[in-house]
């Protein structure tokens, strides 16, 4: 064996380039740009925003939901909590008298508090997350369960101006007048800057933080991250922790924004979420995502819902069209992967 | 010679096989009589296992010749294996474990009821005769899970009888039975070879050769060293046979005067070590050796804290250290170096630079955010000092070589500024180039005061490297022998449970 000298490293060389961690992004903008041509009304700032909007409260709870698949687990529980935590907030404002900011805290705590109990049981007695998140979702608030038992399932309503300005309100960026002469406002909904401000944060503690550097090493090899002094129970419990702190936060805003704390709401969130996490590129088999890319994989879903009902699409097709993305996702990244 | 007489059962004659990068088998012959007890030994990496494989259709041969009672075969797959009547049991059993002993008998050889059906009543009355053939006696009813290791052997013994196996390879058959259950497997053994079944027995522990076999061929690195009738040897002839390679000219070693105790370990037990105590200075390389299973890699584990202890004390540098956990030993100055670097020490997915510093990512990210201009600057320095050869230290692990790979997980232990290095198997599955800069390294961190306690299988490396060797045999020390005492055939003989 002939040795030969040793290469000296380039030090700021990035790993190569590889066309399927991008791929996404194109997909999100060429998806933009049919919904574009097909109708004027899409790309409009309006509508624009609108999208925004309405992805926030997904968008939100797939941030937490990276972290927890990234570490090759799953939470399930998040329909649950949506409803139990939106359920609770509600009811600490309107039938405990607690001052608004602590009624928002109950919401959020619930959230935080469903998620270190999943950590508990993930953790400590090593639950598969599956089965764990599972019956954290039957318990907290999948059609019936602990939301239902504390309204009776009914929604709480009437809640006061300055709660549900949380979820409706924003900062005004534009005001003109139209040709009829009524007064339009442009403004960028608080909920999408509190998403931005979760998705920048997200990104910030994965990508440059000592835990979100051990979140990917558990992912992709826990036994050598234990071995390599890595407390993986702890990793493992705050990604849960902080997942549902994400979603009782989310839960917040989405019952500001529909003016009740309804049991009932969050349905199917988890499986958006997950989906969003997936279509972003994270790897169900851990080890692998990025926050920005689940911003995108819920942007997509989103702009989907959006120009199919702008094009006046039946409803019922909306599901197949994102089902066909997600499967076209994971394709994509089986090819590229290859490679 | 009286066995020219008779047909052998099998042959196998001028066995090749190539990996890459190594010759496994170089031209082995083996010949087995019909009901003979043939024991199969050697080293670790002697060869028997790829032998085996070939035999059992699990590896394709590169050269050479099978015959079965004189007719060539080509052992294409497992299943060609099977319906020549060649049967393996290896140490991990191929039982399904909550399906019933009768069932797993016939496991996909079902008797039919029109085709479709199980016909329960024939599975049950046929596993019953085969049983009864090996006299012995098994609820058929109960799931194999509940069994003892002992008669889920028998329930793959019964597996075998009942595909009319006229040889069965039994791997280190021995390794967790006790000694009453190993009596009853060398009786029935010994029944078996009265019915005209061959077995090739495969043991490190020699005396059960002496009880049970006929004939023994002994393999070394690859090569057939010799068949023998076990009544012409003892056991120090078979251990000769084993090591007898020529040694290594040179000793790797550098001389390095070796300073205070770095750790010392007192009448640690877990799992299957036994009250093992040791001591390791600073600049001093302890060797651990002993057989696969003897509890080397346990004892790394257990002072590592990976796994529980049961009892005994660890102290690095003379101070009394509460272990619990990897990131307590780590913290304490003990870094290892595992011996499955692929699933334990590297995470092959990540970079190098990720890899690097893993292991003490905290020094770097003060307030939680990772500093990373200091984190390039800290890999840069390592992957220049051991020479790590990569094109960028962004590259992923899992496209470096196994030396580099190697060095990358040492990078990742001088990082730590460990006081101790537990080294498990430190140049297993790498090139003979690379083999030497790593015990450059070795030599290296001694000199700077480092502590290496490192446990190998090949016994050059241990005489070769080693200050002092510790032997283990069935989870205590065994031995400990200065440079001058050790030899290959003094190791093996405490190795394999030879007393002083």
């Amino acid at each position: 064996m002939t040795v030969t000298p040793a290469a000296p490293p380039k030090p700021h060389a990035r790993r190569s380039w590889r066309l399927g961690d991008y791929l996404i992004y194109l997909v999100f903008v060429g998806i933009c740009l049919i919904f574009a041509l097909a109708t004027p009304n899409f790309f409009t700032a309006q509508n624009l925003l609108t999208v925004l909007k309405q992805t926030s409260f997904i968008a939100i709870v797939a941030v937490g939901m990276t972290f927890v698949i990234i570490t090759a687990g799953i939470d399930l529980s998040v329909g649950g909590v949506v409803a139990l935590a939106g359920v609770l907030a509600t009811m600490a404002l309107m039938q405990w008298h607690l001052p608004l900011p602590l009624a928002a805290l109950v919401g959020i705590a619930t959230g935080l508090a469903v998620g270190a109990f999943n950590g508990v049981a993930i953790t400590r007695f090593n639950l598969p997350p599956f089965i764990a998140t599972l019956a954290m979702w039957f318990i907290a608030g999948r059609d019936g369960g602990l939301a239902f038992l504390l309204t009776g399932g009914q929604p709480i309503w009437n809640l006061p101006d300055r709660f549900t300005a949380m979820g409706t309100g924003g900062f005004r960026l534009l005001s003109w007048r139209d040709a009829a002469g009524n007064l339009i406002n442009l403004e960028l909904p608080y909920v999408v800057l509190v998403m931005l401000a979760v998705v920048v944060a997200g990104h910030v503690v994965l990508s440059r933080t000592a835990f979100g550097r051990h979140v990917l090493a558990v992912g992709a090899n826990a036994e050598a991250s234990r071995l390599s002094g890595i407390n993986v129970r702890r990793v493992t419990f705050a990604v849960y922790a902080l997942c549902g702190t994400l979603t009782g936060l989310s839960s917040l805003l989405l019952s500001a924004r529909l003016g009740s704390g309804d049991p009932k709401s969050g349905m199917g969130m988890e499986l958006d979420a997950i989906a969003a996490v997936v279509v972003g590129g994270t790897s169900l088999m851990g080890g692998k995502g990025t926050i920005l890319g689940t911003l995108v994989g819920a942007l997509i879903m989103g702009v989907i819902n959006n120009g199919l009902v702008i094009l006046q699409v039946s409803p019922y097709w909306q599901p197949v069209f994102k089902g066909a993305v997600i499967m076209l996702a994971v394709l994509i990244d089986q090819v590229t992967k290859k490679h | 010679m009286e066995t020219a007489v008779t047909t052998p059962l099998l042959v196998m004659r001028g066995i090749t096989k190539d990996y890459p990068g190594v010759r496994a088998l170089d031209a082995v012959t083996l010949e087995v009589l019909p009901g003979e007890v043939h024991a199969l030994v050697g080293e670790n990496g002697a060869g028997k296992s790829t032998l085996m494989k070939i035999l059992a259709g699990a590896v394709p041969l590169d050269q050479g010749e099978i015959a079965l009672a004189g007719q060539p075969v080509h052992i294409t797959s497992p299943q060609r294996a099977q319906e020549l009547g060649i049967s393996m049991i290896y140490q991990e059993f191929n039982l399904v474990p909550y399906l019933s002993v009768a069932e797993n008998i016939y496991l996909g050889r079902e008797p039919l009821q029109g085709g479709v059906f199980v016909d329960w009543r024939r599975l049950y009355s046929q596993a019953a005769a085969v049983l009864a053939r090996l006299g012995v006696d098994l609820d058929l009813r109960q799931p194999v899970n509940r069994l003892s290791v002992a008669h889920q052997q028998l329930v793959e013994i019964a597996k075998a009888i009942s595909q009319d196996a006229k040889l069965i390879v039994m791997d280190e058959p021995s390794a967790t039975l006790t000694e009453h259950e190993l009596a009853s497997l060398f009786a029935l053994i010994r029944s078996l070879r009265e019915a005209g079944v061959s077995i090739i027995y495969i043991s490190h522990r020699l005396e059960e050769i002496f009880s049970v076999a006929d004939r023994v061929t002994v393999l070394r690195d690859g090569r057939l060293v010799g068949t023998h009738p076990v009544a012409d040897l003892d056991r120090e002839a078979i251990i000769k046979m084993m090591v007898g390679r020529e040694l290594v000219s040179h000793r790797p070693r550098a001389e390095v005067a070796a300073g205070k105790g770095v750790l010392q370990v007192r009448g640690l037990s877990g799992g299957i070590v036994r009250d093992v105590s040791l001591e390791v200075r600073a600049g001093e390389i302890v060797g651990l050796t002993g057989l696969v299973g003897a509890g080397r890699t346990e004892v790394a584990r257990l002072i590592f804290g990976a796994d529980p202890r049961e009892a005994g004390e660890v102290l690095v540098e003379g101070r009394v250290v509460d272990i619990r956990s990897p990131h307590d030993a780590i913290r304490c100055g003990i870094g290892f170096v595992t011996e499955d670097r692929k699933a334990q020490g590297l995470v092959l997915g990540m970079t190098v630079r990720e890899n690097v510093t893993l292991a003490n990512l905290d020094l770097l990210a003060p307030w939680g955010f990772v500093r990373r201009q200091m984190e390039r600057q800290v890999v840069a320095k390592s992957v220049d000092e051991l020479h790590i050869r990569t094109p960028s230290m962004e590259q992923v692990v899992h496209n470096l070589s196994g030396g580099n790979q190697q060095k990358v997980v040492l990078a990742k232990w001088l990082f730590t500024q460990s006081k101790v290095l537990l080294f498990d198997e430190p140049t297993r599955g790498i090139d003979v180039g690379a083999k030497e800069e790593i015990y450059a390294l070795m030599n290296a961190l001694t000199r700077a005061g480092v502590g290496i306690l490192m446990i190998t299988s090949e016994l050059p490396e241990a005489l070769g490297m080693s200050d002092r060797i510790l032997v283990m045999h069935e989870g205590r020390l065994a031995a400990e022998l200065g440079p001058e005492e050790a030899t290959q055939e003094r190791i093996m003989h405490y190795a394999t449970g030879g007393g002083k």
